[in-house]
Parts: C-alpha cells; structure tokens; sequence
C-alpha cells in the first residue's frame, strides 16, 4: 500500500478505488496545536486541487486540497472531535476523509516518500 | 525557518536559538514565535506556572527635564506618579488618535526622570515624535543598551524573589531599581499576560545571563510571540497596530480608564475636545470582546456583521488555550456593544454566530497586595 503527497503537504493512500487523505506530519508542525478541523459533506465531489478542508490552528487558517478527484464516502469524525488527533497522529488516526476517486492516474503526479522528503528538506 | 538574517537580534537572540525556538520577523526583529513544546503548552504553562518572554525589541527609554513636555503628548497625571508607581498610558497624535500605548514609572526616586517602555514597531516614530515635542524643555535618553525581559504567571513571585527578595514588597504597577546576581535592573510589577508577574529592564550584556539564571528554576519556561499574543487576548489587552493605531481614539478602544481625571477636567491631552465629545455622546463604535460560538477562530480582518449588515471588523482572534474556545475583539457599532449582542462573523464567506462577550475572557490575576 503506497502513500503518496502532494506539494502542499497533503498525503493519500490507495485502497482499491478509494483513497484516504490527511495531511502530513510536516504540516502539523508548521501549523503547530491543531484546534479545530472543517471537513467536507459526505457524498460531495471534488476536483483534484479543490478546497476540501480546512484546518485552524493556534497560529493560522490553513486550506486542504484534494489530491484526486472523487466523491466524498466517510469523513473522520474523530478529528473534529480531537483535533489533537492530527498533531498526535497525521498518518493514521489523524486521517480526514475517504474519496471514491474515478482515475488513478490521477496519483501519477504525486509524490512518493523519497521525492517527498527532498521537497520538504 | 524565516530568512531572519538581515533582521535586528535582540541580545538574547543565541539562546532562542540554542533552546530550539522557530524565530519569526517581527517590527524588524528575528524573534521566538514558539519553542520546541509549541503555542498551547507555552500558554497553559504560563497560566500555571511561570513564563519568560523576551520584550527586548519593545523600545525603552529615560525622559529627564521637564515632565510637562511628555504630560502634553500623553493621557496620564504624571504629577501623580509617585517614586516607585507606573502607569499605563496612551500616547495621541492632535486629532487623539492612538500613536502607542505605552507604559511609564518613576524607577529612579524622586528626581531620577521616568522610565518610559513603548511597543517595537512604534519605538522609532514614538521617540522622534518625543523629540520633537520636548523641544529642549525635556529629554529623551534612549536605552538601547538594554534588554527587557518578562515574567509571568503565578509562580513568577516566588522565582523572582527568590533571587530579589526586595521586590516582594512590590504590588501590581509598582516599580524600582533593585540587584539581581550582581546585576542593577529595574523591574515593575506588571506584564502583557492577565498575570502576576514582573518586567524586567537589564543591560543588554548581562541579559543571557540573568535569563539562564531564570530558566534554571524548574517552574520557569521560555514562552514565543505566539503564546504572548494568546494569553493577552484572553485577559483583552490590546495589540498596537491591530486593537488600535492611528485611526482609533481611546473612546472607541475603550480604553477611556487610561485618560487621567484632572486631564479630562484641565481638557489638555492631544484631541481632548474631539476625545471628551466622544465619551459624552458615544463613538461611533466601540472595540468589545466577541466569543465565537463555533469552533473555527475569526482571525484579524473578519467581517462582523448584525441582522445582515456589516458592522465592524475583528482585530484580533485566535484560539484562548485557557478559555478552552475560540475569542476574538473587534470594533462594532456603538449600539451593539453590549455582552450578549448576537453577531455573525464572516469566516472563510459562511456567517457564523458569535456574541458580544465582557473582557477578559480569562480573569486578571493581578497582584495587589
């Protein structure tokens, strides 16, 4: 299972045709203590590069993109009840929604780890 | 990390680095915006514990000669201001809008001038604007020389006077010259934070050391710009350049306390008339606490609005580690100024409810014997 980021600190992980995205754990660490998350409606769609969430934190306002396109299937509500989760767990618990995504090749164009880790170096 | 290269480094600029702090540009200064435990940890801390800023960038400054000069500009009774008291005042430009806020003491005895503490990003303008006022009749000795830090929180008084024990005998807006580890500082009870605690002016070659000697007492942690500006919201202090400047009078930042009575009767602070009409008629709008009802802050520049209309604009916002929500202030029609007024406020283009809410959000603690 691979995990792939976009430049805007994004991840999203492939799971058949469903794709699961947060953000990264270098995020977290420039927005600093997460303390409110606004995550999407189930059953809206995006486009790849839409506004789909938006995290607050002590310090800013920071936008969520889509990595892929797809329809919104579940969201995390955990992390709007514990925003902290993000902070604590962006890879795992700290997750923000689940995309039914049309075109793969959308994750063409995204990161993997070892490009990812040159782009925040 | 900011490219903080070009910027002004305040004396204790190595250790922020050697402690981990992320240094931000701030009015021209590479300053803390946060330690390696983060804005929440920093805030709650120093509301339980003890806190150290670094304040060096503000501008501080020794006025001697004659007191009127700098009474003309400003809104306190300096007459009043007895050895060993400070004060929080305003400083106004001819029409009474809001140049600085700063604070001034007498530190120094009876005959020893004030000590005057402005705000960084004013300091340069504040002292030319002096300047030019005291026209030879007083003068302004600026004390670059000098660092100033801050500590706050309710074990700030056992810490400090622990190692001066002299300063125990000060209460809130007390000061004096006092010798800490060998070292001559001035130090005034008083801060940024809602809390007890002390501000302490200290030669800027002694001030790693006096701050390591600080941090070295396990209830004292090193606190970021961006917990200072958390915990002064949450006690409703005001920020020069966000809460006020220029365009706002002290009736509109209700900020009418800090206008001493014998100056409103002798009617001769800069903007009185136009000032004294304000408070007896009502501004226009006035600046008030807003508690957001949802969970996502209003930030600075939000548009407030009532029943559809746009009626002010927040100033500040951000999160109130200790009162556990989001808070906010702003200015809003006069007629809406009471706790309780429903608002909306427009964040990221959705109207969220929000209310009128008494300052401060988390209650002074002040020490006042």
């Amino acid at each position: 299972m691979t995990t792939r980021f976009t430049k805007d600190h994004e991840w999203v992980r492939l799971e058949g045709d469903i794709a699961i995205i947060g953000i990264t754990q270098y995020a977290t660490e420039q927005l600093g203590d997460v303390i409110s998350v606004e995550l999407p409606d189930v059953g809206k769609s995006f486009k790849k590069g839409d506004e789909i969430a938006v995290v607050d934190s002590v310090k800013t306002a920071a936008e969520v993109y889509a990595p892929l396109s797809g329809e919104v299937i579940e969201i995390n509500d955990g992390i709007e009840d514990a925003p902290q989760l993000v902070n604590d767990e962006p890879l795992a618990g700290g997750w923000f929604a689940k995309l039914k995504i049309a075109d793969k090749g959308e994750l063409d164009g995204l990161m993997d780890e070892a490009a990812y880790a040159k782009h925040i170096a | 990390m900011a490219d903080t290269a070009d910027l002004n480094k305040t004396p204790l600029y190595d250790l922020h680095v050697e402690l981990g702090a992320r240094m931000v540009e701030f009015a021209g200064y590479a300053m803390p915006v946060q330690y390696p435990s983060g804005i929440m940890t920093e805030h709650l801390h120093t509301r339980e514990a003890a806190g150290l800023f670094d304040v060096s960038h503000m501008g501080q400054a020794r006025v001697t000669g004659d007191e009127a000069a700098l009474e003309a500009l400003i809104t306190a009774d300096l007459s009043a201001l007895k050895p060993g008291e400070q004060k929080y005042t305003l400083l106004l430009n001819a029409d009474g809008g809001i140049m600085d806020d700063l604070m001034v003491s007498r530190p120094f005895g009876a005959d020893g001038g004030l000590f005057v503490v402005v705000n960084a990003g004013t300091k340069g303008k504040d002292f030319a604007h002096m300047r030019e006022a005291f026209a030879g009749k007083a003068e302004l000795h600026e004390l670059s020389d000098r660092a100033l830090l801050a500590l706050q929180g309710p074990a700030a008084a056992a810490v400090f006077t622990g190692l001066v024990p002299d300063a125990a005998k000060l209460v809130f807006m007390q000061c004096g010259v006092f010798t800490l580890d060998g070292v001559e500082i001035y130090a005034s009870r008083s801060g940024y934070t809602g809390e007890d605690g002390f501000e302490i002016s200290v030669p800027a070659d002694k001030a790693g050391k006096i701050a390591r000697l600080l941090l070295s007492d396990a209830r004292v942690k090193p606190i970021g710009l961006g917990a200072r500006d958390s915990l002064r919201l949450e006690a409703g202090l005001c920020l020069y350049g966000h809460d006020m400047d220029e365009d706002r009078t002290p009736a509109e930042a209700a900020l009418t306390w800090a206008i001493a009575k014998v100056r409103r009767e002798r009617v001769d602070f800069p903007g009185a008339a136009k000032i004294l009409k304000q408070i007896a008629d009502g501004p226009a709008q006035k600046r008030v606490g807003i508690k957001p009802h949802d969970k996502s802050p209003a930030r600075e520049g939000a548009e407030i609005v009532h029943e559809g209309e746009v009626v002010g604009v927040v100033t500040s916002g951000g999160f109130g580690p200790s009162f556990g929500a989001p808070v906010a202030m702003g200015y809003v029609r006069a007629d809406l100024a009471k706790p309780g007024t429903p608002l909306e406020l427009m964040v990221r283009g959705k109207a969220r409810a929000a209310e009128v809410a008494s300052l401060p959000f988390t209650p002074h603690r002040f020490y006042r014997g």
